[in-house]
């Protein structure tokens, strides 16, 4: 009871600041949005070998991939956030009062989240028009999961955050390894087009599951065994991701 | 030596002798730090024993770098020590860090407002973090935005307020749970003086409300003008502890130049007999240098004394050792430098 309202405290706290800056949405938000309309529409024919028989399909391939590049690459990059809040002395206001230092962790990373979700609702709604029609039981499913992977990918950002300590090496670190596990995914096309060598290093790579899980449900498919396959995999790491983070935390800052 | 400093200050401000607040034996804290890939250990803390009683406003004076902050750090339960041992407000510090921090307020040096929201809304939130309810909290914060002299700014955001306000509102941050003891680090550093004088006369309304108030500085006159005694720390030890006055004292007493009319041979005669000089010394033919412990009260009765005898002067200066001056026989160096 007292670590949900402390993790709601900081959570609403976080959403505030997210409406005072309103010029971080618009840039969050742009580059999906300039995919969604300049990119997909070419995506028919190109889609057709998955088996894309309309520009409906199509859509229904790309949009869940897009949403994931949003979730993964903005929630790995909220270390920054992090490393700034640290620098300006707000983290230690907090820890000198009894709050949870989960909570402060939680909070944090589930208004990273719900932000990032408004934004693929937006995006979601915006492909409509286009072609992309879902059913809503498998996509509020696909939400769900859109949500954990966003935790895991917020929590693996901070204790990266925590262990590098600098803004300055954070940046190009996370590029370097967001990029390729980004592609390793498949979130630009599905991976069954990929030649066996690469789909054999994409296994190892829990977003590739839960990418696969995302696009199954888009589908409207969640009997598709990569929906549990990938849900199941998000569940069991966020636990040890989280608790990773959270140790950190309680240790490493200063 | 530090216990003969607690009475005298609780004589001074004329209390009964208060518990402890604050009780510390011991405390240590090294780093370990990279350099050249050699892994060096620093002693930041070299084992520190302190007392500070209820109520006072106890300074903490160093150059940067002494050990001040990392000791503060410790005492309000974000760096974990590395040995020693802690009470603060009666409970241990290292068994219960978590009911440390129900009693304690702490002010970090660089603050720690958020450039997007408001006073207001900070105030309410820090007092939430304690487990205070919304309703209470607002009505606090209200309280606490009069008292520090900032309900014009309450509604705009933290980013717009100059830097005398927002220290009033970090500190305000800091007491909104009214905490026992509360630690303040470098409160007025880059402060102009104007707000400085003005943070002192916040700190000064809080321990009359009861709080104890334990702060590092490395500015003499604030350690001097504002703290009930001090404790000077070098190099991650304390080097010594007593009041400002005590400690000046300790080290020279007052000197009071007196200058003479005519021969100063009987004047060395008959002020070397009065009790509370302690040297004198006649430097140039028509001055005095009278070492007195205090001069407050040597003032009047050399001054009686000269003229009962007839011996004519025609003035009377007194230089009062001032930290600094205890500092440099403390550490052998000048705060102003370090």
């Amino acid at each position: 009871m007292k670590f949900a309202r402390e993790t709601w405290l900081v959570f609403q706290r976080q959403m505030l600041i997210v409406k005072r800056t309103p010029i971080r949405l618009v840039i969050g938000i742009t580059q999906p949005i300039a995919y969604l309309l300049l990119f997909a529409p070419l995506l028919k024919p190109a889609l057709a070998t998955v088996g894309a028989r309309s520009t409906a399909d199509a859509y229904r391939i790309y949009v869940p991939g897009l949403l994931v590049i949003l979730v993964l690459l903005s929630s790995l990059f909220t270390g920054f956030g992090l490393l700034a809040e640290l620098r300006a002395g707000i983290i230690e206001r907090a820890r000198v009062t009894p709050v949870s230092r989960f909570a402060l962790l939680l909070g944090r990373a589930m208004s990273e989240v719900a932000t990032l979700i408004g934004q693929a609702l937006l995006i979601t709604v915006l492909a409509i028009p286009f072609g992309l029609s879902v059913r809503i039981g498998p996509l509020l499913l696909a939400y769900a999961l859109l949500i954990v992977m966003g935790l895991l990918a917020a929590s693996l950002s901070y204790s990266i955050a925590l262990l590098i300590k600098s803004p300055a090496a954070l940046g190009p670190l996370i590029n370097t390894f967001a990029q390729p596990l980004a592609l390793l995914s498949g979130v630009l096309l599905p991976l069954t087009l990929a030649p066996h060598w690469l789909i054999t290093i994409a296994r190892w790579n829990p977003f590739y599951w839960s990418t696969n899980a995302t696009r199954a449900l888009f589908g409207g498919d969640v009997s598709d065994p990569s929906v549990w396959k990938g849900i199941l995999l998000m569940v069991v790491l966020v636990v040890p991701v989280m608790w990773w983070s959270v140790r950190l935390f309680a240790q490493r800052v200063r | 030596m530090t216990s003969t400093a607690q009475s005298a200050t609780a004589q001074q401000v004329g209390q009964p002798p208060p518990e402890l607040m604050i009780s510390v034996r011991g405390l240590r804290k090294s780093y370990t730090v990279k350099q050249k890939r050699k892994t060096t250990s620093v002693d930041a803390v070299r084992g520190i024993d302190l007392s500070v009683a209820g109520g006072e406003i106890f300074g903490f004076l160093g150059p940067n770098g002494a050990g001040k902050t990392t000791t503060m750090r410790m005492l309000c339960t974000l760096i974990e020590p590395d040995g020693g041992e802690a009470t603060i407000a009666g409970i241990d510090l290292r068994r219960a860090p978590g009911q440390v921090r129900r009693r304690i307020g702490y002010v970090a040096q660089g603050g720690g407002t958020n450039e997007e929201v408001t006073g207001r809304e900070e105030l309410v939130l820090q007092a939430r973090m304690y487990g205070i309810g919304r309703t209470e909290a607002e009505r606090r914060a209200a309280a606490a935005l009069s008292a520090f002299d900032l309900t014009d700014y309450a509604d705009r955001r933290c980013s717009t307020y100059s830097g005398g306000q927002r220290r009033r509102v970090d500190i305000a941050l800091g007491v909104i749970h009214s905490p026992i003891v509360l630690f303040l680090d470098e409160p007025t550093a880059s402060l102009d003086p104007q707000s400085r004088v003005r943070v002192w006369d916040e700190v000064r309304r809080l321990r009359a409300e009861g709080m104890t108030v334990f702060i590092t500085t490395h500015y003499l006159e604030e350690a001097d003008a504002l703290c009930d005694r001090i404790a000077i720390i070098d190099h991650g030890e304390i080097v010594a502890v007593g009041t400002p006055n005590q400690l000046k004292h300790e080290i020279s007493g007052d000197v009071l130049t007196v200058g003479l009319a005519g021969e100063g041979q009987p004047a060395v005669e008959l002020l070397s007999r009065l009790p509370f000089v302690r040297q004198v010394e006649a430097p140039d033919s028509d001055a005095l240098r009278l070492y007195v412990d205090d001069a407050g009260t040597a003032i009047p009765q050399v001054l009686r004394g000269l003229d009962s005898a007839g011996i004519a002067f025609d003035k009377i200066e007194l230089q009062r050792p001032s930290l600094d001056d205890v500092f440099l026989a403390k550490t052998g160096r000048s705060l102003r430098e370090s």
